[in-house]
């Protein structure tokens, strides 16, 4: 068996990776068609990634991502219905309409968060690092956050801090080539981010983010470091197929490189595993993509069909305790 | 009651809280070894260990972000800035993360910290150590902004704010730390945030003010009083959210409104507090406002120039001089 995951898990794996890119393709729908407002980024193309390392949490550890987040939230068990209500600014919404696409969250998951300055929650993934060791807890955060990331100074205070109080945060980061429109060679000084670690003493190391498996088994060992020693830097190499965000003119990279990256496409990558290990066969497979569209029918309906926010929401949630202005 | 300075009431806030809730920490620049570098934590090392008393890098953004982190997680982190100077380098922190992810967020995230800075000028350490930018904290819906003007103030608010659900922003002024005034020993002495206070009655003409301008009032009060003048002053306290009704009421009386503050007088405290008084009271005013504000330059080393550059007592006379059409 492939990685000591039981075929249940793996065909689940396998069904959330299409569930994550058919929520993609049809939020790119209701994003031309208007229903969706503010900025949209997809996760087509790095599906592996959210759904191998979220396989490798327990339920009690931590999360925080950055704003290419549908995925994750996904991954982590968030229902994909409430996922999409919040796209369409809902009040069935995770965030109940008041966050949109880069700012899902949910308290009961340990979700705190789809962020959208870039870097600006490691410091958040640190100081509740902090907090499990405070209270001498097993648990530990996972980080998640663009090659971007690594060059504001967020990501340097973050891991040194993390590496001196030795916090149980593993840093995960999604090298997709390219901060917007900027290829990491041009922005980075290392263009394997994984090597900054040692900078601050952090253990790290790089893995395939196309392929799940691998994706999974580095992330349970990178936990399991985290807990008992410290901060764990890991870069996963990744590729996003769609552009920044909707709306990129893309004039930074070539059709050829997007149909590279192809080639190996996390998706087919698991398929083949699951058929070369004889754990499904093309039927088996097929039945996931119809499941998958049905499922995706009733995700949409229920946004489309839920509430709108009511005016008392604007008020709501400025602060825990608010004090009346005489 | 005992008769101590503002270091000791601040020191006395913390102690007391760390000892009622184990979840409430230090962390900072110097907290520790050091003792602080106003020496309001000196001893706190020895009296609760590394893990409650934690020194930090030089590093604000990871010190306010790593604080919203462990708020986020169930602590109740005091996070301490050396001055508001450096807060700048944690404003993304402090204004989009501290301020916004209770809302953002749907409700789903509190973040009940408090930052404690040290602002305020008159101490020749130049233009980027001196400032008073209490305002630009002010500004943003989602944060409590508290700023006393005397020790028993400082010590029931500062447990005010460590109790309270919401990030509180706690400036402390750097020249005030030795004002000694009668503070309660009881351990729930606490004073509301949000809550301004009459300092001193009066009916002639309405000071407002607020930390170290407080005192410049009161003894601007106190020399008026000579004169036959009686100026009513009241603390703000709180910055945001921000408590008019006190203010109100006594224009309603004296009819005339002088307010003070240490920073800069373009969009600042006067401002707020002469348009809530035309939108509240504008009938009651006999007089147009009058704002006593830091000039409008960085403030210089030279002793001489920076004083010229701070409001002072004979400022604030004057202020009233005017506002009662008097020479």
């Amino acid at each position: 068996m492939p990685d000591e995951l039981s075929r249940e898990e793996l065909l689940e794996m396998y069904c959330q990776m299409v569930l994550i890119r058919r929520l993609e393709e049809k939020a790119a729908e209701l994003y031309t068609a208007g229903l969706i407002g503010g900025f949209l980024h997809l996760y087509i193309g790095e599906e592996a990634i959210a759904v191998g390392a979220c396989k490798a949490l327990r339920p009690d550890d931590h999360l925080l991502t950055a704003y290419r987040d549908h995925g994750w939230a996904i991954a982590r068990g968030l229902d994909p219905k409430r996922v999409m209500a919040e796209l369409l600014g809902k009040a069935t919404g995770v965030s109940g309409g008041k966050g949109g696409s880069m700012h899902l969250a949910s308290a009961e998951h340990n979700y705190w968060g789809g962020h959208a300055i870039v870097g600006g929650h490691l410091p958040l993934a640190t100081g509740i690092g902090l907090a499990i060791r405070y209270k001498e807890e097993d648990k530990a955060v996972l980080c998640v956050f663009g090659e971007g990331s690594t060059n504001i100074g967020y990501f340097h205070e973050s891991l040194n801090l993390a590496a001196v109080w030795k916090l149980p945060v593993v840093f995960l980061v999604e090298n997709n080539q390219y901060g917007m429109g900027t290829e990491v060679s041009r922005a980075s000084a290392r263009s394997d981010i994984f090597e900054k670690g040692c900078s601050y003493d952090v253990a790290s190391a790089p893995v395939d983010g196309q392929d799940v498996l691998a994706v999974h088994r580095a992330m349970r060992e990178a936990l399991e470091y985290a807990r008992q020693h410290g901060p764990y830097l890991m870069e996963a190499k990744t590729y996003r197929y769609s552009g920044h965000s909707m709306g990129d003119p893309e004039r930074y990279r070539s059709k050829a490189e997007i149909e590279r990256w192809r080639a190996h496409d996390p998706i087919e990558r698991l398929a083949s595993v699951l058929i070369s290990h004889a754990l499904a066969d093309q039927a088996a497979l097929e039945k996931i993509h119809q499941d998958v569209e049905q499922e995706m029918e009733g995700i949409v309906r229920f946004a489309q069909e839920s509430p709108e926010p009511d005016d008392a929401a604007l008020y709501e949630h400025v602060y825990v305790n608010p004090i009346p202005e005489r | 009651m005992a008769y101590i300075t503002m270091r000791e009431a601040i020191s006395q806030a913390l102690r007391e809280e760390m000892y009622r809730d184990e979840r409430v920490f230090i962390m900072g620049e110097e907290v520790g070894v050091w003792g602080g570098t106003y020496a309001v934590t000196r001893g706190f090392l020895d009296e609760f260990g590394e893990k409650r008393v934690r020194d930090t890098p030089i590093a604000e953004g990871v010190i306010v972000g790593a604080a919203i982190g462990a708020a986020i997680a169930g602590l109740r982190p005091v996070a301490e800035l050396m001055t508001i100077n450096f807060a700048f380098l944690a404003m993304d922190q402090i204004v989009n993360h501290a301020a916004k992810l209770h809302y953002m967020f749907n409700g789903q995230i509190r973040c009940p910290l408090v930052i404690r800075t040290v602002g305020g000028g008159g101490r020749q350490l130049a233009a980027t150590h001196s400032q008073s930018p209490d305002v630009v904290f002010a500004h943003f819906p989602g944060l409590k902004v508290v700023a006393p003007g005397t020790p028993a103030d400082a010590k029931g608010l500062l447990k005010s704010a460590i109790r309270d659900e919401d990030p509180v922003f706690f400036i402390e002024h750097a020249t005030l730390y030795q004002l000694r005034g009668e503070v309660p020993d009881d351990e729930e002495y606490l004073v509301p945030i949000g809550v301004s206070d009459v300092k001193r009655e009066g009916k002639d003409v309405t000071i407002v003010s607020y930390s170290k301008m407080l005192q410049t009032s009161l003894q601007a009060a106190e020399q008026l009083s000579k004169e036959g003048i009686e100026a009513e002053v009241i603390d703000l306290r709180t910055l945001r959210p921000l408590d008019m009704l006190p203010v109100v009421q006594s224009v309603q009386k004296t009819n005339r409104l002088v307010v003070v503050e240490e920073g800069w007088r373009s969009y600042g405290v006067g401002a707020e507090i002469a348009a809530r008084v035309m939108e509240r009271a504008f009938d009651y005013l006999d007089a147009p406002v009058r704002r006593v504000a830091q000039l409008e330059v960085p403030l210089p080393y030279n002793r001489r120039l920076e004083q010229m550059a701070l409001p002072q007592v004979e400022d604030v006379v004057r202020a009233v001089y005017d506002v009662l059409y008097r020479k």
